[in-house]
């Protein structure tokens, strides 16, 4: 049976106090490694025997502006489809020099993603094979999803800021 | 208070139910008039809508379509899905930038007189979707006739929309597309 405490025990086996920061949330672990380390924990996670997380069903980026050096966290959702057990394991890294190494080498799904991901947090995957905007239009020159952007429309220019409940006397 | 009872009684209100055509000199078995008047009138009585449907309000125009509402009676029974065949394009639903320049495109392809109805409040301004990824309107890429507002625009609001139009066609003059003016507002939007 593969349970979470199992799974941690084999990765602290194998890469030591590399692999920090496990907490389970709704059954569901997730852990935290070094960005260099990523493709070494994926590999690892894929290879055993044992683990068997060879499906990548979901990858994205969140930004925390507030963790000065460590502001970008890339997460990966692995899932064992044999033991139908899931798995969330984030990366960090400073948004000065967001370099993280692209996961396509071991999951071809992770392609998509990782644009997406630089598409909205400008992540940069070193490796990735075309890493360019796949959502929003290529003339875009930021990366809204980061916090410093806000959510509306900049270019508006009929836009009275009151009438939609901000800004303003409000 | 009792509802007024207006139909079959052509000749005691002011409710007619066949309208007059325009001025002329009417004599027995022909009529004339300016070419500017037949011409509107042909056009304006046989539009053909291009439907440019992308999300919610688009329902509503199918509503519009539909037997219960007919647009059919407004001479649209076609509704063209080539821009090259379509003298109308209606814009319903949320424009992403992405979009933006395929309907450009759309409305390049269509030939002279062409116009533009922007339905619903996402075609006309963005909407509730005022987001980095929303077209703020499809005034900016293309310029628009009539602006029908709602979110979505009942299909009655839709028809007064294209009755609006039908006026506009109905009274523009041959001249127009080839007055400076004209020209001006193609150039703004940087379609020659
Ligand atoms: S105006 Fe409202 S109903 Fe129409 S497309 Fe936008 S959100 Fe949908």
């Amino acid at each position: 049976m593969l349970t979470n405490e199992s799974i941690q025990q084999k990765l602290t086996e194998k890469f030591g106090d590399q692999v920090t920061g496990f907490t389970e949330s709704f059954g569901m672990m997730s852990f935290e490694a070094p960005k260099d380390l990523n493709l070494k924990v994926l590999q690892f996670l894929y290879d055993d025997e044992e683990l068997q997380f060879r499906f990548l069903s979901d990858l994205q980026a969140v930004h925390y502006p507030d963790q000065i050096g460590r502001e970008l966290a890339v997460v990966y959702h692995l899932h064992n489809l044999v033991s139908n057990v899931r798995l969330r394991f984030k990366v960090f890294t400073n948004i000065q020099t967001p370099d993280v190494f692209s996961a396509t080498a071991l999951f071809s799904s992770a392609n998509w993603m990782e644009r997406e991901t630089y598409d909205f947090f400008g992540v940069n995957f070193v490796g990735h094979p075309n890493l360019k905007r796949i959502l929003n239009v290529d003339e875009m020159d930021y990366f809204p999803m980061r916090k410093e952007f806000p959510l509306e429309d900049q270019t508006r220019i009929d836009k009275d800021d009151e009438m939609f409940g901000r800004g303003g006397t409000f | 208070m009792a509802r007024p009872v207006q139909y079959n009684i052509y000749g005691q209100t002011d409710v007619k139910l066949v309208k007059e055509g325009p001025e002329g000199y009417a004599g027995e078995g022909f009529f004339t008039t300016s070419l500017d008047k037949v011409v509107g009138l042909a056009r304006k009585n046989s539009i053909w809508p291009l439907p440019f449907a992308t999300s919610c309000c688009g329902i509503e125009f199918m509503a519009t379509m539909a037997s219960h509402y007919d647009l059919s009676r407004f001479g649209s029974e076609r509704v063209g899905f080539s821009p090259r065949q379509c003298d109308l394009m209606m814009v319903m639903g949320t424009i992403a930038k992405k979009m933006a320049p395929v309907v450009r495109q759309v409305y390049l392809q269509m030939a002279e007189p062409r116009r533009v109805m922007a339905v619903g409040a996402c075609a006309s301004s963005g909407g509730i979707f005022d987001t980095y990824s929303v077209l703020q309107g499809i005034d900016q890429v293309i310029p628009v006739d009539v602006y029908v507002p709602g979110c979505p625009p009942r299909p009655e609001a839709i028809i007064d929309g294209f009755m609006r139009v039908q006026e506009l066609v109905h009274n523009e003059s041959l001249r127009r597309r080839t007055s400076d003016k004209y020209k001006d507002l193609m150039n703004a939007y940087g379609i020659q």
